[in-house]
């Protein structure tokens, strides 16, 4: 996962997400036009708009699972950043989403991540994600992440 | 087997599929799957992982009006995504009249060291 690295200040630089995805962001994270909402100590929200090429069920234009998990690896990603104030180099180890229901066709997908719990290898991350109404969520997410340098 | 719109916004393509068994997906190495530097996004390889999933259990279904929901899935994540094609293959582990439990492994130079696996449940509607 990720996206370039921050400008360094000192070992690592403290993390603005807002700046990271006002930077026109490339890889997958551009491709998918994902973008920034808001964020907190440990944690972020993230958007993903829909769009035609994301669409996994072509009856039903709704958008492809596949596009929530990048969003939501995204958002647990990041909410990692924040949580430790700086960027440490980092992969996810597993992974998991329950589909509580399908995205709605054409309403932007809005994924939020929480950092919880941080040792000096492992990050614990959870979230939701939903398309308009944070009350009624479309997905749960619980994830771990491991860091791939040495402590800070 | 016709692949949705993200599939191919993914660039993945049917590589093979032969002796009855699931079909083997192909993704290129491109900059819309690239995560940090050199290396595959994670988001890239889960999304690979379903679409290897969902095709596996169109594959063992053979029935054009049968559909599968995604219920959940969870994704190991055990090499990092090196520069070049990754492939994935489902397996349909269990296949009842209501639910369907699929894994994927996702491999790129040598299958037996995969680098992604998903575990997968789908409710299925006939």
């Amino acid at each position: 996962m990720t996206a370039p690295a921050p400008s360094p200040a000192g070992a690592f630089g403290p993390f603005d997400p807002r700046r990271l995805f006002e930077a026109r962001m490339g890889g997958h994270v551009g491709a998918l036009g994902m973008g920034y909402r808001a964020h907190g100590d440990d944690w972020i929200e993230l958007e993903l708009p829909y769009a035609d090429r994301l669409i996994g069920d072509p009856e039903t234009g709704v958008m492809a699972s596949g596009a929530i998990l990048a969003l939501m690896d995204m958002a647990c990603g990041a909410s990692i950043w924040l949580a430790n104030r700086a960027f440490r180099p980092q992969a996810t180890l597993d992974l998991r989403i329950d589909y509580l229901r399908p995205a709605t066709p054409r309403n932007s997908v809005i994924g939020r991540a929480e950092c919880y719990r941080l040792t000096r290898s492992i990050a614990f991350v959870r979230g939701q994600a939903h398309d308009g109404d944070a009350a009624d969520p479309l997905a749960q997410v619980a994830a771990t992440f491991m860091f791939t340098s040495a402590p800070l | 087997m016709t692949l949705p719109p993200y599939a191919e916004f993914l660039g993945v393509t049917v590589e093979r599929s032969d002796d009855g068994r699931p079909p083997v997906l192909v993704m290129p190495f491109t900059s819309d799957v690239l995560g940090r530097p050199g290396f595959l996004h994670g988001g890239a390889i889960g999304g690979l992982l379903e679409m290897a999933a969902i095709v596996a259990l169109w594959h063992a279904l053979d029935d054009d009006s049968a559909r599968g929901k995604p219920i959940g899935v969870t994704v190991d994540y055990m090499r990092g995504g090196r520069e070049g094609p990754t492939r994935a293959q489902g397996t349909v582990t269990r296949l009842g009249s209501r639910i369907a439990n699929v894994e994927a492994v996702a491999w790129q130079d040598d299958s037996a060291k995969p680098i992604a696996s998903a575990r997968m449940n789908y409710l299925l509607t006939r």
